[in-house]
């Protein structure tokens, strides 16, 4: 799956990734492969980003999640 | 014929000010570099904001939101005016402030002989040039944005504006800023942040609805609206600080070239008042030994 985590000063995060656990609206949920499209809410919270090269960790203070076609993207 | 001693101190005061000029435009183009780029990354951010809202945007009409859409009878204004916090950029400044004012006479004149008409300036000359005007009120409470531009820092500055205006304390909210084109080139912008403007259908509705919405489509909006008006704000910001640099850098540049003309003109004078002098001694030497022959 292909992340992008975009921020207005910069691109905080591009590239595969296996799985993205995300602190939604509604309670942390996670994406993996083939998930159904989504537009969710995002809460403060951290990301945990889930790729070949190992893990990584993002904090934001809440945003916006979109995906669709295995394109995931997080505006925060 | 100007005397020698003044034009030598004529010219090595221009050609320290061509020095300084010189200066100001190279940090003003690293500058500029530096702001172009921060203009480039924001991009793809407001582009995604884009596109999701334009897939929330069948829902956009439900009572919630109308609060940020419903025109109301304008009895106060508020201006935003994103100016830089230093001179020497041309008519970078005078321009957007002559803008404002003109915005304001045309616009909302009546508002403006109620003392309605708050300005809110961002960038020290904007304040300076609207403080004069004892008919405008002015909040400054973002006057010094530019010394720490972050997108932060604007988010919290839209975010205050934005609550401003749903408790009611004006009815409509205006932005005037720079707006970068090129380098050399600025456009004089004049938009309207609140309430705001539905975007136009064009038409192409491509939304196959295919998503899953958490947690709904006005939930969702509510977030976006706010997030976009800031996002707004933060580019009219980082446009303005742009254009500042290329107006400083296309001024300091014609500065130089004058400095350049001036220098070669003092020059000829220099030497033409030199070779004078040299005749007048020659002359006088000569006149001199003859005077001796006799």
């Amino acid at each position: 799956m292909q992340l992008d985590i975009l921020t207005p000063d910069k691109v905080l995060y591009s590239g595969e990734v296996t799985g993205v656990k995300l602190p939604g609206a509604k309670g942390s949920f996670e994406i993996l492969n083939n998930h159904a499209p989504i537009v969710s809410k995002l809460n403060a919270g951290s990301i945990r980003v889930r790729s070949k090269e190992g893990d990584q960790s993002f904090e934001i203070k809440g945003g916006v999640v979109e995906l669709i076609n295995n394109k995931i993207t997080v505006l925060a | 014929m100007a005397n020698l001693k003044e034009v030598r101190i004529r010219i090595k005061s221009v050609s320290s000010t061509q020095q300084i000029t010189k200066a100001m435009k190279l940090v003003s183009a690293t500058k500029l570099r530096k702001a172009q780029g921060a203009i480039v990354q924001m991009r793809p951010y407001a582009n995604k904001l884009k596109s999701i809202m334009q897939n929330l945007s069948d829902s956009i009409d439900s009572p919630e939101l109308a609060v940020y859409f419903n025109e109301r009878d304008v009895k106060n204004v508020l201006m935003i005016v994103v100016t830089s916090d230093r001179g020497l950029c041309g008519a970078f400044n005078a321009n957007v402030c002559k803008l404002g004012k003109l915005t304001i006479q045309e616009q909302y004149s009546s508002c403006y002989e109620n003392g309605n008409i708050t300005v809110l300036p961002i960038g020290k000359k904007g304040f300076e040039f609207f403080n004069k005007d004892k008919n405008l009120k002015l909040d400054t409470s973002y006057r010094e944005l530019f010394q720490n531009l972050t997108s932060e820092n604007v988010f919290e500055a839209g975010d205050k504006i934005m609550e401003m205006y749903r408790e009611g304390k004006y009815d409509k909210v205006v932005i005037v800023y720079n707006q970068f084109k090129n380098a050399a080139t600025q456009i004089l912008t004049n938009e309207q942040l609140l309430p705001v403007t539905k975007p136009t259908e064009t038409g192409v509705v491509t939304t196959k609805n295919e998503y899953i919405f958490e947690p709904s489509k006005t939930d969702l909006l509510s977030d976006l609206i706010p997030r976009s008006l800031k996002t707004q704000l933060y580019k009219a910001c980082i446009d303005s600080f742009a254009s500042e640099h290329g107006a400083r850098m296309v001024a300091m540049e014609k500065a130089t070239e004058n400095a350049g003309e001036l220098l070669k003109t003092l020059r000829l004078q220099y030497n033409q008042a030199r070779q004078a002098a040299i005749t007048t001694e020659l002359s006088e030497i000569v006149g001199g030994a003859a005077a001796m022959g006799n």
